[in-house]
């Protein structure tokens, strides 16, 4: 049904309209879709550096009340036994300024929304926890966050703040050159707060599955901030069309379409986002069955599927193996980096293996594919070298 | 020969009884650089409004209508052969998708010519 409501419009939207007339509403939001083309684009950022506009997002502080008079490592404790009443991560065990993707599971154990959790790496922000959520699930997250932690802990939110996303293999340069020197030194999945353009929080992060970061920044700050990183011969605009692609072909999951209330993180593939203390104290929504998977393996799983032939395999067509169907495509399309048609979707965990022949039923005609590993291009993270 | 226009942005020439058929320069520009298109089979019949043909950017798959009713007499063979930036490139000329023998050319006549497409499109 029509939202009938008018999207709303991002701060830096005059930043975007002077560079695009290509726009779209995704989840209440008039957002840029798309600048050069999407496969110029696509192919910008996994060879320079693309700057995402994500402000839609649901980025938030959720912090122990005033006045806690707990300290340090007990402050960070007591704040992340509040937020794993909702998430199967070891949140506890975040060291400061380490970040972890995790989701909120339901009872049924599936997934309500995928998420970041980071903790702050400043000893004066002990007790609190940085919190990014997707932006159509952002107002159900808060609610249930809210709901669950009511007067012992306090969620702000941060969306009225932008969030820009700087994602690529240039991005470290540009990073250091525009921002901080300091950032071209933070490993991939951390945090940390800088006094520039107002005061910053990045962190070192995406999902393009490149090298990259992501940046909350006043709103009043915002226009200072993307105008220097796209004044930078690096980096360019890069619109949601090619954000859907990079992650495509980084293998990662789309909230609502790779997962959903009735996926569960094992058959995701995602097991490896529950940390041994948490399966463990069984102690998070839908332990039951999650861990029931994680022991006896899910029925179906989450898989890499690379059509045989050119046609695409978008969300929604019907994985076939010996005339019965097995499985669906959960996300599809092209992938400019291997010029050919890539999907992800669940099928029966007989037919999960690598190498294991399918059909997609394609507009009526089955078409021959294959199980392939994600992601489907390499992920090019920023992590420090073994030893160091 | 003059080129008609549907509002899905389809257009047609008619050379005799043989309709050329393809996609408008404003619809190639919409959808992107094409990564695949499928055309149907000699033969086939349509009738106007029928699934003609699938043309896919990296962004999204869009069917292409039988602008007028015929039987399919020739694909595109840059098409078949899966140069599909002939699409982009040329989407009025070279890049047409199919050619129909006609069955009823007023049918034609009943789609929007140049100068009301262009004021059509200039609406969206």
């Amino acid at each position: 049904m029509a939202n009938a409501e008018t999207p709303k419009k991002l701060p830096l939207d005059a930043i975007w309209r002077e560079r695009t007339s290509k726009f779209g509403d995704f989840a209440g939001y008039d957002m840029p879709l798309q600048f050069e083309g999407l496969i110029p684009e696509h192919n910008w950022t996994r060879a320079h550096a693309g700057l995402f506009d994500v402000s839609h997002m649901g980025p938030s502080f959720f912090a122990l009340p005033k006045g806690h008079g707990l300290e340090g490592e007990e402050a960070h404790k007591k704040v992340s036994s509040l937020i794993e009443r909702l998430v199967p991560a070891d949140i506890q065990g975040l060291k400061p300024g380490q970040v972890r993707y995790t989701m909120i599971t339901n009872e049924d154990g599936g997934v309500l929304d995928d998420l970041m959790i980071a903790r702050p790496a400043e000893p004066g922000a002990a007790g609190d926890l940085y919190i990014v959520v997707n932006a159509g699930c952002k107002h159900q997250d808060w609610a249930l966050i809210e709901a669950a932690t009511k007067g012992e802990a306090n969620l702000v939110r941060a969306d009225d703040r932008c969030l820009l996303a700087l994602q690529g293999p240039a991005a470290h340069q540009v990073a250091a050159a525009v921002i901080d020197p300091a950032l071209a030194d933070m490993n991939f999945m951390t945090v940390k707060r800088y006094d520039a353009f107002g005061r910053i929080t990045v962190t070192r992060s995406g999902y393009t599955g490149e090298d990259g970061y992501e940046i909350l920044v006043r709103a009043e700050n915002a226009t200072d901030l993307a105008n220097a990183l796209l004044a930078h011969a690096e980096v360019k605009p890069i619109g949601l069309g090619a954000r859907d692609s990079l992650r495509l072909e980084a293998g990662l999951c789309l909230y609502g379409h790779d997962l959903d209330p009735t996926t569960s993180p094992i058959e995701a593939d995602l097991a490896w986002t529950i940390q041994k203390r948490r399966r463990e104290a069984k102690d998070f929504p839908g332990a039951k069955r999650i861990l029931r998977e994680y022991d006896l393996g899910p029925a179906r799983k989450r898989v890499g599927i690379r059509p045989n032939d050119r046609a695409p395999a978008r969300e929604g067509v019907e994985i076939f193996k010996d005339g019965r169907q097995v499985g669906i495509v959960t996300s599809g399309g092209f992938s400019p980096v291997l010029n050919a048609p890539i999907s992800i979707g669940y099928v029966e965990s007989a037919y999960a293996e690598p190498g294991t022949g399918l059909e997609l039923m394609i507009r009526g005609q089955a078409r021959a594919a294959t199980v392939t590993p994600l992601p489907f291009v390499p992920h090019n993270y920023h992590r420090p070298k073994k030893g160091s | 020969m003059t080129t008609r226009y549907t509002k899905d942005h389809e257009w047609v020439r008619l050379d005799g009884d043989i309709a050329t058929i393809g996609i408008s320069t404003y619809a190639a520009e919409q959808l992107g650089d094409v990564v695949y298109a499928e055309l149907p089979a000699v033969g086939k019949s349509v009738k106007q409004g029928d699934d003609l043909a699938v043309v896919e950017s990296a962004k999204t798959a869009s069917d292409v209508y039988a602008p007028i009713s015929g039987d399919v007499v020739e694909g595109n063979a840059a098409i078949a052969g899966e140069n599909w930036q002939i699409i982009n490139d040329e989407p009025q000329a070279g890049g047409w998708f199919v050619k129909l023998k006609v069955a009823d050319k007023s049918e034609i006549e009943a789609l929007m010519d140049e100068a009301a497409y262009a004021d059509y499109v200039k609406g969206l």
